[in-house]
């Protein structure tokens, strides 16, 4: 194997910086004098659009981040389709019609301000606005003016493509419960404020003495302000307590909805009789409190949830169908039926499954099956829907469609994930039953031996009791902490979806890492050039005409700005490129290809396959033939071309060097690996990449190659995660759509940065930062909160034992229980928002 | 100590009055994108 220096001793980078993004400009794409440079084409459209409209001041912005420009160049043609419309725009009487897209691509701030200022670039455009959060842009338009595909292809032009949002129903019906938990805390908190204002010129009346007319005005005032907020914003209990007692289950809300009744008609009977204590301000706020609690959970289980419908948003919606007359439309995707026929162009994102019927390219499928080499597709090779045309246009029938496709039935599996989620939500619940149950025996029994004793205070003190336990602090504790450190991870650029995933975190269990994309860097680049120095410019100028990944990784390898002049070239798809340049012979190209070109001896390349009679060699061999490639005698020379991408350069009919691309693993992969083994995971590897690259990758960042599983298509990463689900909780951590059907199926699924949008809305987690380094400090820091909780969790229950014992031996009064209840809460929210479990340098 | 009977109702009236701008802010979802405008606010020129 070549050593690092080694490998990477041709490779420079030139120094010029494109003028949008700042990142380095391409050998290829320099322009020698030109004042302006750009990375790429997207970036030089984006660079006039904002000059063209007066916005140059995107440059100024500071939290602009370093990214150069992904458009698709598509012509969006299907938004302006009839069926779309109904199905995704809403009109008003007034002529202004309205959409929700969810944007690609939005990463920062300078995010929103770009995307708020499409009305500057589209006229006829009022109103767009981008919440960050959700990728979710809101565009009003005058349809009498511009047209939706227009918008959307000026968004695209930005770096935004834009899908149509496909959870519109669900969404609203959202919004409406958020915005109503949202009004029922607001008005309990008010109203329990003021009632403990009221409570508290009670008290200090009781201490100091009181008129009886001031003790009964500030009694009535209290039971005025308790009642609505029992009956609006407490209703929620009742309704839920209800539907406890109907169903015959045990829940949480049922001693709440008991405690928050008898605690209220007490307190009536006290007020009416002008005796005692009334209770209102322990039962105000402890609807209060508890619904605080609530809605921070809800919150965290929302995110959770939300996946499964970004994920079916980014399904293609346009298809390109060829008619029985050869005419092509632009028509919907969901239209589309086996038999079709569709023509698929270069940049497109396959619609269907089917079969290719005629032309030549190479499909990106690495969003399928995790292999991150393009595949070569010729006539008669089946492909499949979300995989993506990288060369040439083909034109294929279509064979399965819609909800029968791979694709969809990927995002099938990933909602059934989201849903088999559900056994956790129901153990809490069966705990709290437990706990319902010995709150409600303990009152009564309460009750009943007050009874003999003495009559007044029997329910009094039951009372008492079932307000003190009430798990206002408890019920805090978790979410809070939870929310607490999600709030910090995603200051270190770890986006937590929901508190499950950090209590699962916090215990070593099994650990399954992608390769592609997650323990290496996930595109192609250059590893090794052989050969002398001069051939480098002839390859170089060749390729630089090329959109080949492969040409990419060439002029990102090889830093070379002055180039000779190319006299003739020729592309043959999924082969390679022939030219003259400078007055030489050259070609560039896969193994095959080169040596057809130049005519060399085949029986030379099977006699060399002959003598590699080890086995991987062998599976290596058979690899490279099927993606076209044959082994030379140059090649065998050297068996770090495992899984590695060979290209062969001849000039003037002689093989004169070779370049290998690769996908170089991460730099901080080894030292992460470790670091998990160390605190106790079972770290192993599951890839759709050749059982043989699989086992390199595990030998290098030290994974027993018994846990490396090579060959493995999504269905059988899911497998393989729900066999280990079955016995122990599993975290995947992957980045692909091939992934993602194994993120949902997992106990944890974590996404890694550069992923598919699809991947990351499968997972729990997603990392924005790159590497494998946040992994670790996400799963440290999983442990920590789970310290936190724990701490809350003794602690509340330390403030209910001894509130239970007081209680029940008749020793609390209404003084004591209400400054204990907020006590025991406001101990739990210093605890949570005090510990540091996600910080710069935390161990 | 008897004007506690007038202003007690009156601080409560003002309590009230700034539930009902609450509740009409919530139901009209400025409390919906809690991310999103802090950006803008800094960006805008």
């Amino acid at each position: 194997m070549l050593d690092t220096a080694e490998r990477f001793a041709h490779i420079e980078a030139t120094d010029v910086a494109c003028s949008h993004c700042g990142l380095v400009v391409p050998p290829g794409y320099v322009e020698p004098g030109a004042e302006r440079q750009f990375c790429c084409i997207g970036c030089r459209t984006v660079w006039s659009i904002l000059h063209e409209h007066g916005l140059e001041r995107y440059y100024q912005l500071p939290d602009r981040s370093e990214q150069p420009v992904r458009s698709t160049g598509r012509r969006y043609d299907d938004f302006d389709h009839p069926a779309f419309r109904s199905l995704y725009v809403s009109e008003s009487p007034e002529g202004v019609a309205r959409v929700e897209l969810y944007l690609e691509g939005v990463h920062c701030g300078s995010c929103v301000w770009l995307v708020e200022r499409v009305p500057l670039v589209v006229p006829g455009v009022l109103r767009a606005e981008l919440n960050i959060r959700r990728s979710l842009a809101t565009i009003e338009w005058t349809p009498a003016t511009t047209s939706l595909s227009s918008i959307a292809r000026a968004l695209d032009s930005l770096g935004y493509p834009a899908h149509p949002f496909r959870g519109m129903a669900r969404e609203q019906h959202r919004r409406r419960e958020d915005r109503g938990m949202l009004v029922r805390i607001g008005v309990a908190g008010a109203l329990s404020m003021n009632v403990m204002l009221a409570s508290l010129a009670l008290y200090s009346g009781w201490l100091d003495g009181m008129e009886a007319q001031y003790e009964r005005f500030f009694r009535w005032t209290a039971l005025s302000l308790t009642l609505p907020a029992l009956v609006w914003p407490g209703r929620l209990f009742f309704i839920s307590a209800w539907a406890a007692l109907r169903t015959r289950t045990l829940h949480m809300d049922l001693p709440i909805a008991v405690a928050l009744v008898a605690g209220f008609t007490r307190g009536v009977m006290n007020t009416v009789t002008d005796t005692g204590p009334v209770y209102f301000d322990g039962v105000a706020m402890l609807v209060f409190l508890l619904l605080c609690g609530r809605y921070l959970q809800l919150r965290g289980q929302r995110a959770a949830t939300d996946s499964a419908e970004l994920l079916f948003s980014l399904a293609p919606t346009t298809a390109r169908v060829v008619g029985p007359d050869g005419e092509v439309r632009e028509t919907p995707a969901e239209g589309l039926v086996p038999g079709d026929v569709i023509d698929v162009w270069a940049g497109d994102t396959l619609p269907a499954d089917g079969i290719v019927e005629s032309g030549v390219s190479s499909l990106n499928v690495a969003m399928l099956t995790g292999e991150s080499r393009p595949v070569t597709t010729r006539p008669g090779d089946a492909v499949y829907g979300g995989t993506l045309n990288v060369e040439s246009a083909i034109r294929v029938r279509v064979t399965q469609a819609g909800e029968e496709s791979r694709l969809a039935k990927i995002v099938a599996q990933v909602e059934e994930g989201a849903r088999r989620r559900a056994p956790m939500v129901l153990l809490a619940d069966r705990l709290s039953g437990w706990f319902t149950a010995i709150v409600l025996v303990l009152a009564a029994v309460v009750a009943a031996a007050w009874w003999h004793v003495d009559q007044s205070t029997a329910i009094d003190n039951a009372i008492a009791l079932l307000v003190v336990t009430c798990p206002c602090a408890l019920a805090l504790a978790t979410p809070l902490a939870v929310t607490a450190s999600i709030g910090r991870a995603a200051q270190r650029g770890i986006l937590i979806k929901g508190g499950d995933a950090l209590e699962r975190l916090s215990k070593p269990s099994t650990l399954i890492l992608d390769k592609t994309g997650t323990l290496t860097e996930g595109s192609h680049s250059l590893v090794a050039f052989e050969g002398p120095d001069w051939v480098k410019p002839l390859v170089l100028a060749l390729e630089a005409e090329s959109s080949h990944p492969l040409a990419h990784a060439f002029r990102e390898g090889l830093g070379l700005t002055v180039l000779p002049r190319v006299e003739e070239s020729r592309h043959v798809m999924g082969a390679g490129i022939e030219g003259r340049v400078a007055g030489r012979d050259v070609v560039v190209g896969k193994p095959s290809f080169v040596l057809t070109t130049i005519g060399a001896d085949r029986t030379t390349i099977r006699a060399d396959r002959a003598i590699t009679d080890n086995a991987d060699e062998r599976k290596t061999a058979d690899q490279a033939t099927a993606f076209g490639g044959t082994r030379t005698p140059e090649a065998s020379a050297l068996s770090s071309a495992r899984g590695l991408t060979e290209v062969l350069i001849a000039v003037d009919r002689t093989v004169v060097g070779r370049a290998l691309f690769g996908d170089a693993i991460r730099s901080d992969a080894a030292a992460a690996v470790a670091t998990l083994k160390r605190a106790g995971w079972q770290v192993g590897i599951a890839s759709g990449d050749a059982q043989s690259v699989v086992d390199d990758v595990a030998r290098a960042v030290g994974i027993a190659s018994g846990r490396a599983i090579g060959d493995a298509t999504p269905e059988g990463k899911l497998a393989i995660v729900q066999q280990l689900a079955a016995e122990e909780p599993v975290v995947m951590v992957g980045d692909g759509v091939n992934d993602a059907a194994a993120i949902a199926a997992a106990s944890v699924g974590i996404a890694v940065r550069g992923g598919a949008e699809a991947s990351l809305a499968a997972a729990d987690v997603s990392l924005t930062r790159p590497g494998l380094t946040p992994l670790v400090e996400l799963i440290m820091g999983a442990r920590r909160t789970m310290g936190v909780i724990r701490l809350g969790i003794i602690l509340s229950l330390a403030y209910n034992l001894v509130g239970v014992a007081l209680a029940m031996f008749g020793l609390i009064n209404p003084l004591f229980a209400a400054v204990m209840m907020p006590a025991s809460s406001l101990t739990v929210i210093i605890v949570a928002w005090r510990r540091r479990t996600f910080a710069e340098g935390a161990p | 100590m008897s004007v506690i009977f007038l202003v007690l109702p009156l601080a409560l009236l003002i309590v009230a009055a700034a539930v009902a701008a609450f509740v009409w802010a919530a139901r009209r979802g400025q409390y919906d994108d809690l991310d999103t405008p802090a950006i803008r606010a800094v960006q805008d020129d």
